[in-house]
């Protein structure tokens, strides 16, 4: 068989994880390593007055302990960001420093001021609690609405009222408000869309490796995108030389964002490890990174959407505050601009948007992208609209969508559509998924039901979601424009090896998405060999010319297209030896299930005998060089944009305000589908993320910035028993500009369930009367004392 | 992820393990399941000198009748009970709280004995022995003694143990003919452990409530007994109406515990619901 | 000051010193390389680090090294039997019931416990036996899936032998 593309092939890279041969960071131990230990602030905000390490020195096993100040001496640059976002008046951005320990004083509870390195882990961890740090505490401000007041405490001094930026995006202010004035109704909701912590079940850990005898780096870290670290560890951090630095991101245990970003501890580990000539590994404890791992959301928002007397809606007006923590993280600015502001359209027909975002620091850890991006925050704003609307106003919900929905276009026969908010929207059916929706969850079958469980006392209740995405970022001169600091395009080296095994090397990275099996899939498919063939290597940035990572469901649409754009060139230049071999011009072949045959005849000559004769070209076509081995940068043309429809029943208990889940149903559109079993099972994954936000998940920072629920004690994760099985299904409408015809499907499931599940537990409320002041997550007590209201 | 330094000694008898602690003092700490120990010292927010390990001490696990006593042994772990075919004839509640403690691992190695000396306030155990009308057995260098569980839970964290002692055992009258009883928790979503867990154990004659008794376990900031409903329910018959009535008022006295996933007002609230809910699976 | 220990760990036997606050996790992973038991947390919720000791499922990260003195221990790497993949291994690969493979042994190892103390599970016990395992991947849904296919392989030749 070399039929792989449309199949549910059992994953390559699941034998070593299932028999606990994964390798992961914290798995590497290097001769002669020692273990570092990170001095974190208790405080979100206290001056550094004097940091005492000569007891701690004296400790066993202690090898050398550095401070802000040894960092702060020796020259070395803070962490920077990826993307700058101008105040709307032209200005700059403020983009404090961001060091990799801190010297002066602490703007977050968790912020590094000292790092111990000592020959065990247990040595380090002994050590650290013997440094005596005087800390003068400071008032701290956690809220980013509180945080813009004046009077406010100050994260930085050089951002008054701490802001960052301040941003607008679509149609004018004046012609929004002139649309709003027209309106029959207006639905206004003032919410919070909560930080979230994303929680990979590996923590994060690097370690360092400097070796003198050959001036080389190498750093083993815990990374969605390891080129992207090892461009800002040389070109601005460290300022050590790119070529002689190997950043190596092997098994990585999921990361949802959350390790997308270059954080303190990469370059720290090098910096330790080039003065103490050793390999030095820091592991971060589960406490250490709810403390320390970039959150994500934290929106605080005011959105007003107008409709006429027939629920067709005339206009849309946002404000956000977004949290964006103590320090920039790397694609921090971008999150709540244009990952947000541009998705604001969503499905609908909306003639005028205007939203305004601003920028603010606080004395919390650092806020960036996590699994959606702005996308869920986005879809949240739109999708509890809607259900406040459809109430509101006494019509259906799902009628109420429908409605307004984008007509369908295949962005080929028909355009592509442009919003308001400066996209262009690839191609959809989004009727489709809604209605696909309906019919699986027996929609008024279940109203009916819903009417005869009332009468029981009991509270059922349905809500719904669609949402659009953009995804498989994306065209670099386009990011270039709005503000991105680096390219989005991805590299794909195909190399046949002369027995006609492929190795194929991509710039992005796989931490459970399964790309050593659908990529393979793709190759072993357009190359006609089988899949075992084939090996996807990643991850690595001495084996992978360069990447950009795997976020923003880019992998395959970005990724993979630059895989295929080799993949031509490998049949191309086949074609020329196989022609030379069949003694045929290139014109007459035809390749097909892994041979060049001349049309028309038996005569062929099968892939692995080209590639060994491209690397014994002994009897060879003149002017074609030996080998066989292509690499390929591939920018997109343009956004991806998966949508879809979903759609939650919950029950509440109305002595408790428990609500359970009861069922979930999702229809997405991701374009085509390479491997069905591995699509879905994102689709799973996102799902319970998105369901953990509506009614679980949330950081919580107190007044004075402590983090209140930093432990699994305190931090409520979605278990196996908080869950139903999925229904999920899917339609496809190919993406139009990519080879593949893929869109991406890491997301969909967490930006589409958020407001499905909030929607229902209002639906459940009904008898109540319409509330809507309801913040998640959705805990039992908040829910209770809406029903006391 | 890394504890202090400490001294670890393996107790080979419950006499071994009172000299152990005789001789190390304030220094030491029993090591029992150490599923609260193990972790709060991983944290560094507790630092012993030396653990005394009292987990493989085979005097103490056991489950087993004892004349008109279920008597269960400090080292029995949930598992045990959450398995025991005996501790569900006495009262069903017992391995029906087993089971909803932590998960299958932290069964198979908390025990009972445990989890009772360290009186979390949200632990389940504490409420069951309540309602169980439980005793206590307490061992230390001065000898033997009993405690009924209603009057172990001091306060937060705290018991009746003195230094020394070590918790051996607890004692369980057989109820009367016509007796059931049931647990139902109301769970910190995260944790697990009860925002508010009720125990019950009800017994009827002649259609009547002859004797009641419930214990309320995570609403304050020790586990006590709900008198207000033995008082309210004891000669009535056990309707709904009836045990509405009687779970006003439940906690009333209660230091109550508020927390960010339940303030004081909805763990009161939430203490009705779950004394009526246990009141009504063990009567209806 | 160190202390001597001896446990049977996948079938062999190992004696080595350790301290006494080393961890059973940290033992495995630093002492025996056997890295396929994860540390998830640090406060004994997440269950990457399940092992079997004694036949029991426990948390390794919450028992100490000279605690399971004179146990018999099972780790993820001492799962597969003469090469074969044992079926539960089998089912999470047919099933996709893995993405990033981290929380998978542990979640494995409970599994593991809960089909040996309950071969037949209906979908409702098998979510509530993994109440000790976090998954952020997969929703668990392709793990309850997963788990299902096992317990039907193991039970498929006890049926045969019984009719």
């Amino acid at each position: 068989m070399t039929n792989y593309i449309g199949k549910a092939v059992k994953r390559v890279e699941d034998k070593r994880f299932l028999t606990g041969k994964g390798r992961y960071t914290d798995d590497i131990v290097l001769p002669g390593m020692l273990y570092a230990y990170i001095v974190r602030s208790p405080y979100a905000h206290a001056k550094i007055n004097n940091i005492d390490t000569s007891r701690a020195e004296k400790m066993d096993g202690v090898v050398k302990i550095y401070t802000g100040k040894d960092i702060a001496e020796s020259g070395i640059n803070g962490i920077p960001t990826g993307w700058q976002v101008n105040f709307k008046n032209g200005d700059t951005m403020k983009e404090p420093p961001h060091p990799l320990l801190v010297a002066d004083k602490a703007r977050y509870m968790g912020d590094g001021v000292a790092v111990v390195i000592a020959e065990s882990r247990e040595e380090a961890r002994d050590a650290a609690d013997e440094i005596d740090i005087d800390w003068e505490e400071l008032p701290a401000v956690a809220s980013a609405k509180k945080a813009t007041e004046d009077g406010a405490p100050l994260v930085h001094d050089e951002a008054p009222n701490n802001k960052c930026f301040d941003w607008e995006l679509g149609n004018p202010k004046e012609e929004v408000d002139k649309a709003m004035k027209q309106a029959h109704h207006i639905t206004t909701l003032e919410f919070t869309n909560q930080r979230v912590v994303p929680n990979a079940m590996e923590t994060r850990a690097a370690i360092g490796q400097y070796e003198e005898a050959t001036g080389k780096y190498t750093l083993y870290t815990t990374s969605q995108n390891p080129h992207l670290t090892r461009l800002l560890l040389c070109a601005f951090v460290l300022g050590i030389p790119e070529h002689r630095v190997r950043v190596v991101a092997p098994d990585v245990g999921g990361g949802f964002g959350s390790k997308i970003f270059h954080y303190a501890e990469e370059a720290l580990m090098i910096w330790c490890s080039e003065r103490l000539k050793r390999p030095v590994k820091w592991t971060s404890d589960r406490s250490e990174a709810f403390m320390t791992d970039a959150h994500g959301r934290d929106h605080i928002s005011k959105a007003e959407m107008g409709f006429d007397k027939e629920g067709n809606v005339l206009a849309l007006r946002v404000k956000t505050h977004a949290n964006l923590g103590a320090y920039l993280s790397t694609f921090a600015p971008c999150v709540p601009t244009w990952l947000h502001g541009t998705l604001l359209q969503g499905l609908y027909v909306t003639p005028k948007i205007n939203v305004d975002v601003t920028g603010v620091f606080t004395n919390t850890v650092m806020v960036d992208a996590y699994r959606g991006a702005g996308r869920p925050e986005a879809t949240y704003l739109l999708e509890r609209l809607m259900d406040t609307a459809a109430l509101e106003m006494d019509m259906d919900p799902a009628e109420l969508r429908l409605k307004n929905f984008i007509p369908p276009f295949d962005g080929v026969e028909q355009p592509g559509y442009q919003t308001q908010v400066a996209l262009q929207y690839d191609s959809g059916n989004y009727h489709a998924v809604l209605k696909r929706a309906l019919e699986m969850v027996g929609y008024e079958k279940f109203r009916k039901e819903q009417a005869e469980a009332r009468k029981e006392g009991k509270l059922l209740g349905i809500g719904f979601s669609t949402y659009i995405e953009a995804c498989g970022i994306a065209p670099s001169a386009v990011v270039g424009a709005l503000g991105a600091r680096a390219g989005l395009y991805e590299v794909g080296q195909v190399r046949v090896q002369p027995t006609g095994k492929v190795s194929v090397f991509t710039g992005a990275h796989s931490h459970g998405q399964g790309h050593e099996t659908t990529f393979a899939q793709v190759v072993a498919d357009r190359l006609g060999i089988p899949l075992d063939d084939v090996e996807i290597i990643h991850g690595d940035s001495d084996s992978v010319a360069f990447g950009m990572g795997t976020y923003g469901s880019r992998s395959l649409a970005v990724g993979g297209s630059a895989i295929v754009k080799s993949l031509d060139k490998i049949i191309e230049k086949g074609a020329k030896i196989a022609a030379h071999k069949l003694e045929a011009s290139e014109e007459d072949l035809e390749f097909a299930e892994g041979k060049w045959t001349v049309k028309g005849t038996d005569k062929s000559i099968a892939f692995g005998d080209v590639a060994l004769t491209a690397y014994v070209p002994h009897d060879y076509p003149e002017g074609v060089e030996p080998g066989m081995d292509f690499s390929s940068f591939y920018d997109p043309a343009n956004f991806t944009y998966p949508y879809g429809a979903h759609v939650a029943i919950v029950e509440v208990d109305k002595d408790t305000g428990h609500t359970k889940l009861k069922r979930f149903i999702a229809v997405d559109d991701v374009g085509n589908v390479i491997n069905p079993m591995i699509v879905d099972g994102q689709i799973h994954g996102g799902l319970a993320q998105g369901i953990g936000q509506a009614l679980f998940e949330g950081a919580m920072y107190d007044e004075d910035g402590q983090l209140i629920n930093g432990s699994y004690m305190d931090y409520t994760m979605p278990r196996a028993d908080d869950l139903p099985s999925f229904e999920i299904d899917r339609t496809v409408t190919p993406c139009p500009h990519n080879p593949l015809g893929v869109k991406g499907a890491g997301e969909a499931g967490c930006i589409g369930s958020t407001p499905a599940v909030v929607n229902a537990v209002m639906d459940a409320l009904r008898p109540f009367g319409i509330k809507k002041d309801l913040e998640m997550p959705l805990t039992p007590e908040r829910v209770w004392r809406h029903m006391q209201s | 992820m890394v504890t202090n330094k400490f001294d670890y000694i393996r107790a080979e008898s419950v006499d071994d393990a009172i000299t152990l602690m005789v001789k190390h003092g304030m220094d030491a700490k029993l090591l029992a399941g150490g599923h609260s120990l193990i972790p709060a010292m991983k944290l560094r927010l507790n630092a012993p000198g030396v653990l005394i390990d009292i987990r493989k001490i085979q005097e103490l696990r056991y489950i087993k009748k004892d004349g008109n006593k279920l008597v269960i042994g400090a080292g029995a772990t949930h598992h045990d009970i959450a398995t025991s075919e005996l501790a569900h004839q006495t009262y069903s509640m017992l391995p029906e709280a087993a089971d909803l403690i932590g998960d299958q691992q932290v069964r198979n190695i908390g025990t009972i004995g445990g989890s009772l000396a360290h009186a979390d306030p949200a632990a389940d155990w504490p409420g069951v022995m309540i309602a169980a009308g439980a005793s206590v057995h307490l061992k230390g260098p001065d000898g033997e003694r009993s405690v009924p569980a209603e009057d172990f839970f001091t306060g937060f964290y705290m018991t009746e143990l003195q230094e020394n002692e070590l918790l051996t055992a607890i004692s369980i009258p057989l109820p009367p003919e016509g007796t059931r009883s049931a647990y139902k928790k109301f769970m910190q979503p995260a944790s697990r452990f009860a925002i508010v867990g009720a125990a019950a154990a009800v017994t009827v004659k002649g259609g009547k409530i002859e004797r009641v008794k419930v214990g309320i376990n995570g609403l304050a900031d020790a586990a006590f007994a709900a008198g207000n409903i033995e008082k309210a329910l004891v000669g009535k018959e056990p309707t709904e109406a009836n045990i509405d009535a009687a779970v006003e008022g439940t906690g009333a006295d209660a230091m109550v515990m508020a927390d960010h996933f339940a303030s004081e007002e909805y763990r009161l609230h939430l203490a009705k619901v779950y004394a009526k809910r246990a009141l009504m699976a063990a009567t209806q | 000051m160190p202390t001597k220990i001896t446990m049977t760990v996948n079938g062999q036997s190992v004696t080595k010193e350790v301290e006494a606050r080393t961890l059973l996790v940290h033992f495995l992973r630093d002492n025996l390389q056997l890295t396929g038991t994860h540390v998830g947390c640090d406060t004994s919720n997440c269950g990457a680090c399940t092992i079997l000791v004694d036949g029991n499922a426990v948390k390794s990260c919450t028992m100490l090294a000279v605690q399971a003195d004179g146990s018999e221990v099972t780790t993820i790497e001492g799962l597969s039997q003469n090469g074969e993949m044992h079926p539960l291994q089998e089912g999470f690969r047919e099933e996709h019931g893995l993405q990033c493979g981290f929380c998978t042994p542990g979640m494995i190892m409970a599994a593991v416990a809960l089909l040996d103390r309950n071969p037949n599970p209906s979908e409702q016990e098998i979510r509530e036996g993994l109440e000790g395992n976090f998954c952020r991947c997969t929703g668990y849904h392709n793990i309850v899936r997963s788990i299902q296919y096992a317990a039907k392989k193991i039970n498929e030749p006890k049926k045969a032998v019984a009719s």
